[in-house]
């Protein structure tokens, strides 16, 4: 309903792409991360994505049926909410986390406000900051890399924050392993090339804008780089943009068409904006990770960004 | 005494304070954490509520208009006071755990609101029934919202154990929680009320809470 | 004087103990004047004025009238009287003087009164900042510091929440949902997602 009331800015060039085929092909972007994430830590990974993409598609049907709605799970909206939220998730949660936060994506962040194109917050991060929340003990518990059994390993940002390692020597990794994801953390986030391929088809197919995740990715780097506990201008520029879940959510989830700006303008403040906040989070915060907060965080502003970077209607001049 | 059984049981289901006005928000979601906390909160906000409805509606005469609203304030400020005192001498703990919301049952628009709304402008004895009926409505109402939230967010009612396995869900205990479980509440009223009666509810009052 | 104690009492009353989306003051109002843009900050702004000059006036009145007579058990009481006496001279020299800012105002003045927010900022200030019946050093600085600073963070919450509510104007929830039970959902996401500041380090 919303999505249609929406209006773009003008001139409106007509476009074959519905809503459902951008769903789809974000989806489809989003599984070589998948890949390397069930390759990295067992199957247990698969499990998870599977539990989390069945209970938002079935709540999303159950919750349709029940208002008398049209069943829209073909749309691939409620698909893409389910990976995002497995993709955020430790490979090693019990089985009911993935189940739990579906519901709450689907059911409460974005049935509640009237299904797709209505909602204010991403669901995926929404149930992802609840489950954190929640069951912060489940929540923290990382696989490690390469090993079957899970044996629990801190991500590269806890230890950091634990100030038990201070460079990246220290954890025993370099920046090709960030590259290929050889180290703990959440099932899709460390695979960085993965991601850099599926979010390299969504720009070439004109899916996504480059600005939202430029600013994000940059102003977090750059205020990294400057302000490192280390003292200014010695923070690790590459290591803070690789470690944690910030190619994920700077490219797939600052990007989503509902929750972030309808301007390029309005996107690059939004990126800027979240690198802000994940940033003070992570060098001030009581989480070793902030991007999926900041990104909720910016999502309530929207609706500011968007009035405040409004196309200025062509022959009006500024000052009325 | 078929009015003032009206005037009691009003305040508990169909102008319910939270529920139906929407009034007496903040000690609602601060200090449904537990049933235990609800349970004191309610009962102290009922006394406020009784003893100043009483008090306002025999003194309503000589009240001049244009100064009221301190004069309620003063009356109830004075109740408030003396349950702070109350309850610091025979519930310390539960003084603890409710902290700041003891003093701020002055500002719970229940309370100024009934003052306002009936006490003013009628008898004794009615208004204590009004007084008594809106602060069980209140209690009820914080009963519920805390039973829901002590026992997904920490597994117990009243402070026992309930389910054995069951992991609770922590934030329900937090903010969000309180925030989410009210908002569910009041729309599960709402959609009662819609299949029930088909007139339109006083939704005016509903959508100003305590303007 | 310590400036990091500062920093710390801005960060933690404007983003972590957020007056609404984390201690619950001043709900009403946040409910019920967020639903378009201007009017919710010209409340915003009311309030964070009235919150700092009542930290300024309760701090003087519990440290020199209360404390010395040993009569801190009348700080409810004194706390209430004194703000509304405050607001209504406010509103009266508005009217008079300031008949423009009066009309952008002025109706939310006389609803401050009853914001639990405010009487709220005076009673955590006495409690926050007063060791055994002395204030603690820099104490008033602090006291007036945490009043403007809850009245930023409100200001930042009802901002935000007026943004969210313009658009779900252009929506269709649930028809029970709609109104005031997704306005409580909106600010449980809020709050879920101002949780990400907690535990916060200097």
């Amino acid at each position: 309903m919303a999505d249609k009331l929406y209006v773009g800015v003008s001139p409106h060039i007509h476009s074959r792409e519905s809503v459902s085929k951008v769903m789809w092909a974000v989806c489809l972007a989003l599984i070589p991360s998948g890949i390397a994430g069930v390759f990295i830590f067992g199957l247990s990974a698969l499990r998870v994505i599977l539990i989390s993409i069945l209970s938002c598609v079935c709540t999303e049907a159950l919750i349709q049926k029940s208002r008398g709605k049209k069943i829209t799970i073909a749309d691939g909206s409620a698909v893409l909410t389910g990976l995002l939220l497995a993709y955020n998730l430790s490979s090693s949660v019990p089985f009911w986390i993935p189940l739990a936060g579906g519901i709450f994506a689907i059911a409460v962040c974005k049935q509640a406000f009237g299904g797709l194109g209505a909602n204010i917050f991403n669901p995926a991060l929404a149930a992802r900051a609840f489950l954190l929340a929640s069951w912060p003990k489940q929540m923290t518990g990382f696989t490690k890399p390469f090993s079957l059994d899970a044996i629990s390993s801190a991500t590269p940002l806890v230890i950091l924050k634990e100030q038990s390692a201070k460079s990246l020597s220290d954890l025993g990794l370099s920046y090709g392993d960030l590259f290929l994801g050889r180290r703990g953390g959440c099932l899709g986030e460390v695979c960085v090339i993965a991601l850099l391929l599926g979010a390299a088809y969504l720009l070439w197919k004109g899916y996504i804008w480059p600005q939202a995740p430029a600013g994000f990715i940059l102003s977090l780097g750059f205020l990294s780089w400057v302000f490192s506990p280390q003292g200014f201008f010695k923070g690790d520029f590459l290591f803070s943009i690789l470690s944690g879940g910030l190619i994920l959510g700077a490219f797939f989830m600052a990007t989503d068409y509902v929750t972030t700006p309808l301007t390029k303008k309005g996107q690059l403040v939004f990126g800027i904006g979240c690198g802000l906040i994940a940033f003070v989070i992570r060098r001030f915060g009581g989480y070793p990770e902030g991007v999926s907060y900041s990104i909720l965080m910016m999502n309530a502003a929207v609706p500011l960004i968007d009035r405040w970077v409004r196309p200025r209607r062509y022959g009006v001049s500024k000052n009325r | 005494m078929k009015r003032l059984f009206k005037e009691f049981t009003k305040g508990i289901i169909i102008e319910n304070p939270t529920f139906g006005l929407v009034l007496g928000l903040c000690p609602t979601l601060a200090v449904s954490t537990s049933v235990r906390n609800a349970l004191g909160m309610g009962l102290a906000a009922t006394f406020v509520l009784i003893c100043s409805n009483i008090i306002i509606s025999s003194v309503r005469r000589v009240i001049p208009n244009q100064i009221r609203i301190p004069c309620f304030i003063v009356i109830i400020a004075t109740f408030v006071t003396i349950v702070e005192m109350l309850m610091k001498a025979y519930f310390p703990a539960l003084n603890v755990s409710l902290g700041i919301f003891v003093p701020l049952i002055v500002v719970n628009c229940i309370v100024l609101g009934r003052a306002e709304a009936f006490a003013c402008k009628n008898p004794v004895l009615p208004s204590l029934f009004d007084g008594l009926g809106m602060g069980v409505g209140f209690t009820l109402a914080l009963i519920i919202i805390a039973s829901i939230r002590e026992v997904l967010g920490a597994g117990k009612f009243l402070g026992f154990h309930l389910i054995k396995g069951f992991e609770p869900i922590g934030v329900m205990v937090l903010a969000p929680g309180a925030l989410l479980t009210l908002g569910f509440l009041i729309g599960l009223v709402n959609y009662l009320n819609g299949k029930k009666v088909t007139r339109n509810r006083p939704s005016e009052a509903r959508e100003n809470g305590c303007k | 004087m310590d400036v990091s104690k500062f920093i710390a009492i801005i960060i933690s009353t404007v983003f972590i103990n957020n007056f609404i989306l984390s201690k619950f003051l001043g709900l009403c109002p946040f409910i019920g004047v967020s639903k378009e843009t201007k009017p919710a900050v010209s409340m915003g702004l009311a309030v964070t004025f009235v919150i700092t000059m009542s930290s300024l006036i309760t701090w003087l009145v519990y440290r020199w009238l209360l404390l010395p007579f040993g009569i801190t058990y009348l700080r409810t009481i004194s706390f209430i009287l004194v703000i509304a006496s405050f607001v209504q001279l406010v509103e009266m020299v508005i009217r008079k003087f300031f008949p423009h800012l009066y009309r952008a105002f002025g109706i939310y003045l006389p609803l401050i009164t009853v914001n639990c927010a405010v009487l709220g900022a005076a009673v955590l200030n006495s409690q926050d900042f007063f060791v055994n019946g002395q204030p603690v050093a820099g104490s008033f600085w602090f006291s007036l510091t945490q009043g403007f600073f809850a009245g930023i963070g409100y200001l930042l919450a009802m901002l935000l929440m007026s943004g969210i509510r313009e658009r779900l104007e252009l929506i269709d929830p649930p028809k029970s949902l709609s109104g005031v039970p997704l306005a409580f959902i909106i600010a449980s996401l809020m709050s879920l997602a101002f949780m990400g500041f907690s535990g916060f380090k200097f």
